[in-house]
């Protein structure tokens, strides 16, 4: 394959992922959307006017990035898992494994697309919080590139999981068990400095709070933790993503007999 | 030098729980060859199948397809080649144009020409109304045929059917038949498994049979069919037969009131036959095989594979 045959490769599948999710909009946009606008109302409007102030901002303020990277995070994993293992299900990602596709392209496809749904709902839900909040972008570059680092790490996890996956149980598994505590003890409703020493320092391992926290940064100017640190560790983890998933592609673990 | 359409060579499978798929198997097919691959079930032809499209790893051995080898040269090689699957795999939530297009697209085909494509096969497989529908909603026949489009789409010069015609009526496979002999005549060698030994014997030229992993047979449908030493036809009287008659020679057995069955060695004549059985009054309106001759064959070849196997 040329390099022109590849770019028409990695645009099929990209399109392909992109009408997927677009196809069945009521299961993959208006959910998430409605549980942020819930999270909104709730703990930033109802609960959050009672808190008053979290690292000197209103609570909505602080609270509004970490939702929106929550969206991200979720909708990036899930369109990636679901997608996969969908097609690893009715068997039909043979006709990529078939195909001269090189690997590296059906990776790039899959997590392009994985990126596309994280961003487009993580957009739907900033439009949205500026209802509820008023937000001046404390820094672009590090907004954006946090969000499509974040994005981009996220979907590669999806598809390592739906790789290994072996029912339907097996990609709701990790979301639930994995993904939801990290992402609530990752620093979306409160700074750890509420946490003390001990629990603070054990917050440290866990890769989310240092996206939120980026992110955070970016469009409020606060963050608990350095944000170049941030940027490392969000870089390390995708590239190890990436490159783990990759070897799985070529190996054609739990694709290939 | 004209390059094989496909050589293999000392291909082995075996699986991680031990079982040995195929040991060691040579095979090579002509290009514009139209080939059947014949054998039992389990005995080896998917995970040839498999193989070849690069769904199934190897465990020793090589696959060239047009010279191209499946290892070193992989994105050439699966250029060459399209397959149509045993089972439906494509997604059944698609419409079958975009399956099609998609399909083209991971081949590196530009948009504007997949689309001139898939609306070329869509048509002659009369799938071309079906377009915009989910494809769950094609009926068993017409998804079969949407998967040889989706194998055509590329223009593949070798065409792999893993038993293209399972569960498809007598009409629509007989539509199958001419419109892969016409694809065949075009240029495109075609490799077909099948448990239909007719589809094979009117469609292919040549013929290898697989069985417990090894090449029993490798020839031409012609040169097998020379080896039949007997063939098995049943008769239809027009008279009701009351007692099952006796001909010097010959085996008969009485099927029904107005069937005879009768074994033919190759050096018996059927004319005597006949003649033997009007001097009893018996006169035969018609007759067929009992089972196709290269059923019969078949059968022979891996009953002896299986009999040299338990003799050691």
């Amino acid at each position: 394959m040329d390099n022109g045959q590849k770019w028409i490769a990695f645009s099929t599948i990209v399109r392909r992922e992109i009408n997927r999710f677009m196809r069945i909009w009521p299961q993959t946009l208006v959910p998430p959307v409605i549980t942020i606008v819930l999270y909104f109302v709730i703990f930033g409007k109802l609960i959050g006017s009672r808190i008053g102030e979290m690292s000197n901002l209103p609570y909505i303020q602080f609270v509004a990035p970490g939702l929106i990277m929550m969206s991200v995070i979720t909708n990036s994993y899930s369109n990636v898992v679901s997608s996969f293992y969908g097609s690893k299900f009715q068997r039909n990602i043979e006709e990529l494994l078939v195909s001269p596709t090189p690997n590296w392209i059906i990776l790039l496809g899959y997590m392009v697309g994985g990126m596309s749904r994280g961003l487009g709902v993580g957009a739907m839900v900033t439009l949205l919080s500026l209802y509820f909040a008023d937000f001046s972008l404390h820094s672009v570059p590090v907004t954006i590139g946090i969000v499509l680092m974040t994005s981009l790490m996220f979907s590669l996890a999806g598809l390592i999981n739906a790789i290994f996956a072996n029912s339907f149980d097996d990609i709701s598994i990790i979301p639930t068990f994995v993904l939801t505590p990290l992402i609530y003890l990752g620093g979306v409703f409160y700074s750890i400095d509420l946490l003390g020493d001990f629990w603070g320092s054990v917050s440290l391992i866990n890769p989310i709070l240092y996206m939120v926290n980026a992110f955070r940064y970016g469009m409020v100017g606060i963050t608990d933790i350095n944000i170049v640190w941030s940027f490392i560790m969000v870089g390390i983890f995708s590239i190890v993503m990436f490159s783990v998933a990759l070897h799985l592609l070529e190996k054609g673990s739990r694709l290939r007999s | 030098m004209t390059q094989p359409a496909l050589a293999i060579t000392q291909l082995t499978k075996i699986y991680d729980d031990g079982f040995e798929a195929l040991k060691c198997i040579d095979l090579e097919v002509a290009p514009g060859d139209f080939f059947a691959l014949l054998g039992p079930n389990g005995a080896g032809k998917s995970t040839t199948i498999g193989i070849i499209c690069s769904l199934v790893r190897k465990t020793a051995g090589s696959v060239t397809i047009f010279g191209h080898d499946i290892d070193k040269d992989f994105s050439a090689a699966k250029q060459f080649v399209g397959v149509v699957p045993q089972d439906f795999n494509f997604n059944q939530f698609e419409k079958p144009l975009d399956i099609l297009i998609n399909q083209a697209g991971y081949y590196g085909i530009h948009r504007v020409e997949a689309e001139r494509r898939a609306e070329k096969y869509l048509k002659q497989l009369g799938l071309w109304d079906k377009r915009d529908i989910a494809s769950r909603t094609l009926s068993g026949g017409m998804k079969r045929r949407l998967m040889i489009a989706r194998a055509l789409i590329h223009e593949p010069k070798l065409l792999v059917l893993d038993e293209p015609t399972a569960g498809v009526d007598i009409e629509l496979r007989r539509s199958m038949w001419s419109f892969l002999k016409e694809i065949n005549a075009q240029g495109t060698t075609i490799i077909l498994t099948t448990h239909y030994l007719e589809e094979a014997e009117s469609l292919c030229r040549n013929v290898a049979i697989i069985d417990q992993g090894q090449i029993v047979k490798n020839t031409s449908i012609r040169e097998l069919l020379t080896q039949l030493n007997k063939e098995t036809f049943v008769l239809d009287s027009r008279d009701e037969v009351l007692q099952c008659p006796v001909v010097d020679g010959y085996v008969l057995s009485q099927v029904d009131g107005h069937s005879i069955e009768v074994v033919v060695e190759k050096s018996q004549s059927i004319n005597e036959l006949f003649a033997a059985l009007t001097a009893q009054g018996i006169y035969i309106v018609s007759m067929r095989n009992k089972a196709n001759r290269l059923e019969e064959l078949f059968l022979d070849l891996v009953e002896q594979n299986l009999q040299e196997k338990a003799n050691g």
